[in-house]
């Protein structure tokens, strides 16, 4: 609908303009003074307020050269009202680690960007991808060649490693038991392969994080979540603690009573920890980050298998690996990784997560097609159903055996 | 001269973050001692060596116009050396290390529209999805919420006055791109009505194995109809989840009249203090009403703010319902309880109340 300029009416989305939080339609709108795909979008958005409904085709393969992932077809439903969006493909570009950047790095983003695409960005996706929004078949090859020449590259998309992503780690925090970001990296240089090239049962995503405040939500959005802890004492000033009490700080009901380990005394202005009951939660040093650090002997918990709620059910990772030590080039870890990716790129089926997969084959088995022991430190308790699949049992004659060789 | 042509590189993955890293971070990394916040949005960690790393956390909408973009570059080439960083939540964070620039960079930030918060005991954004703005399968759009609740939400990124941390998310259908399945309240798209096959295009377009296996409740099986091979779907074990389409575009569910959001409660990501959880549903069905969702932003803020009152120190909103109990939570928020609340899907019965453990 357009009034006598000729200029797109969008009352509705007009009413979002207003109020304190930065607003998306203000950018859409920006993007669209020069930018006719943006001018569309803006157009079908508004279709959609009135309709209350998307306008967005089902998918479609598109991609570059050599590559199966990266980059998200999307065609218009009404392309004969809006046909600057007719195609608006979404490019995944593959974030610095921990998001990180310079402004000539941003600019040259927004060059390559403004001149290829829409102009609208998402900054960032959940996974972590530069998202640019909306580009058109034509403009996949030459957006990627100038993206590659200014030293970035395509993030992972469909059945592949997915782009991996970490907390701020030691580059800001004080409090980061090994180095997110190199891991982060680590791991997305050591896999390039696998995350340009969907070639699993579904998605796979690693995301790092440095404490088990866990800032990048890896325990509840990675198949691998990469927690740091510590397993030595909790470094303890225990001048800072007598400046905290002396500000009025109410450490007995703050931090003494809400340590789920129950391990902790204050008496006077000195706190004791008693490290062996310790569950390395972080509430203590969160509240007291003068006075409390995490302990020197520093690595981390590998938890795997979380998940959305489709097909079986929302998963949270749980242990696979109590306590390793973070050493570049992580090889323990990658070794781990092929062994996991063998059994379930053989085994899985097509859209099965390698936590559903676990659910079905069970845990017991996966341990032991990996080659990993089992060990209490993974389940919350051990079974309370009888329903156990013996494997040993005897055979006839094997009691009479047994004595004759004793 | 021609020009020659530049060999197509792939496989080179991102840029090496040293390459982006300040100075400051560089010279300091993995040699931090503490941090203090020291107003909404402005923080300072400093280091062993005593060099100081102050942060300037803005809103920021996620998605944004390369304007933008351009402008953030200005500002932090004009106080902090050309660099800034985003945070795993989608907010902007300028990195200085002159203490005298953060008070102007603020005020030019809010000039700007831009409100400054988002760090400790907080909302810090509203992680969401693409919703009608780029995605097939949404029942609802996500930025128009993800606004409309900010706005009237927002003096609570602009200060600390929370009890905890407070993470809300958006997802604009099941799939919860960005999984909002442990946020303190998560908005999730859902629809109400079946899918509407279209039996003449499925044949052609859609492998029925897939198709029938995508169901969690074995809802579809093939049929032939009208001569084609197809499939029927059972409408009373239909939950109304859209596997099918996402596997099969000639099953769609996005219906208008009958789309809208659920809310859920109690979710956490962070080990400190309480294990991680799930969130669980407290509103199963408001309609969608744009452009502003009166209805949705009501909601989220009556549960903000009797959280807010009720809690204790520290207490995420999964913590103080599970001290105070879901019935008294039920009664606070004055939310209705209904079948909807209680669980149906496999194991449902480890989450009813199987003790005696009431409160009168």
């Amino acid at each position: 609908m357009a009034d006598d300029n000729g200029k797109r009416q969008t009352p509705k989305l007009d009413e979002l303009t207003t109020g304190p939080w930065p607003s998306f339609v203000r950018e859409i709108k920006q993007a669209a003074e020069t930018n006719k795909m943006s001018g569309d979008l803006l157009g079908q958005l508004e279709l959609s307020y009135e309709e209350k409904i998307g306008h967005w085709k089902h998918g479609g393969i598109v991609g570059v050269m050599g590559y199966g992932g990266g980059v998200i077809g999307r065609y218009s439903d009404v392309p004969d009202k809006f046909p600057e969006v007719a195609h608006f493909h979404t490019m995944r570009i593959n974030q610095p680690a921990a998001w990180f950047y310079t402004s000539d790095a941003l600019r040259k983003l927004c060059d390559i960007w403004e001149k290829h695409g829409s102009g609208l960005t998402n900054m960032h996706g959940s996974t972590g991808d530069i998202i640019f929004l909306g580009t058109v078949t034509d403009e996949l090859e030459p957006t990627f060649s100038e993206l590659t020449q200014a030293g970035f590259d395509l993030g992972g998309s469909g059945s592949d490693v997915r782009t991996p992503s970490c907390c701020v780690g030691p580059a800001r925090c004080e409090w980061a038991c090994y180095d997110t970001l190199n891991c982060a990296y680590d791991l997305t240089m050591s896999f390039q392969d696998e995350l340009h090239r969907p070639a699993f049962p579904y998605k796979f995503k690693f995301k790092c994080a440095g404490c088990p405040n866990d800032c990048v939500a890896s325990i509840a959005r990675a198949d691998m979540s990469i927690i740091g802890t510590w397993r030595d004492e909790i470094q303890v000033d225990q001048d800072a603690v007598a400046e905290y009490v002396d500000s009025g700080m109410d450490i007995q009901s703050d931090v003494v009573m809400n340590c789920p380990g129950k391990c902790m005394k204050l008496e006077g202005r000195k706190l004791h920890i008693d490290d062996k009951d310790c569950v390395h939660c972080m509430h203590c040093i969160n509240t007291m980050p003068k006075a409390l650090a995490p302990g020197k002997d520093r690595g981390a918990c590998i938890l795997l298998g979380s998940k959305a709620p489709i097909v079986e059910g929302a998963l949270l990772s749980s242990v696979l690996v109590p306590f390793i030590k973070m050493e570049p080039p992580y090889q323990e870890i990658k070794d781990l990784v092929e062994k996991m990716w063998d059994v379930w790129c053989e085994e899985g089926k097509s859209r099965e997560r390698i936590g559903e997969f676990i659910q079905r084959v069970g845990m017991g088995n996966f341990l032991e097609a990996i080659e990993v022991e089992p060990v209490p430190e993974m389940v919350a308790a051990p079974r309370d159903n009888p329903y156990i699949f013996f494997e040993e049992f005897y055979e006839e004659g094997d009691e009479e055996e047994e004595e004759e060789n004793e | 001269m021609a020009q020659a042509q530049q060999e197509r590189k792939t496989d080179i993955g991102p840029p090496h973050y040293e390459k982006h890293l300040p100075p400051v971070v560089k010279k300091n990394y993995g040699k931090w001692k503490y941090h203090e916040i020291l107003k909404p949005g402005v923080m300072v960690h400093v280091a062993e060596s005593g060099d100081k790393l102050f942060t300037v956390r803005a809103g920021s909408p996620r998605l944004m116009s390369t304007k933008t973009i351009r402008w953030y570059a200005e500002l932090a080439d004009k106080y902090c050396g050309g660099h800034l960083r985003f945070t795993s939540r989608n907010n902007v964070e300028f990195l200085l290390t002159e203490e005298g620039k953060i008070d102007p960079l603020i005020a030019e930030l809010k000039a700007n529209g831009f409100p400054v918060g988002g760090i400790g005991n907080a909302i810090s954004n509203i992680v969401h999805t693409q919703g009608w703005i780029h995605c097939h399968s949404a029942a609802t759009d996500a930025s128009g919420i993800v606004k409309s609740v900010m706005d009237e939400l927002e003096e609570y990124f602009s200060s600390t006055k929370l009890p905890g941390k407070l993470r809300i998310a958006l997802a604009c259908c099941l799939n919860m791109c960005g999984a909002v399945h442990c946020s303190d309240i998560a908005i999730l798209g859902v629809h109400r009505r079946p899918p509407k096959v279209d039996h003449s295009r499925l044949p052609k377009i859609c492998e029925i194995p897939s198709v029938v296996a995508s169901c969690p409740t074995a809802a579809i099986r093939p049929a032939t109809v009208d001569g084609a091979k197809s499939v029927e779907v059972d409408e009373d074990r239909c939950m109304f989840c859209a596997n099918c389409f996402t596997v099969c575009p000639s099953m769609p569910l996005n219906d208008p009249l009958n789309d809208g959001v659920s809310i859920w409660v109690g979710g956490k990501v962070s080990n400190a203090r309480h294990e991680p959880m799930f969130s669980k549903l407290a509103i199963p069905h408001i309609p969608n009403n744009p452009p502003r969702w009166p209805e949705v932003v009501d909601a989220v803020k009556n549960l903000v703010e009797v959280w807010a009152a009720n809690a204790r120190p520290h207490e995420r909103m999964g913590e103080w319902i599970e001290r105070i109990g879901w019935p008294r939570f039920f009664k606070l928020t004055g939310i209705e309880f209904t079948k909807y609340h209680i669980d149906d899907f496999k194991h449902a019965g480890l989450s009813y109340k199987r003790s005696a453990h009431l409160k009168y």
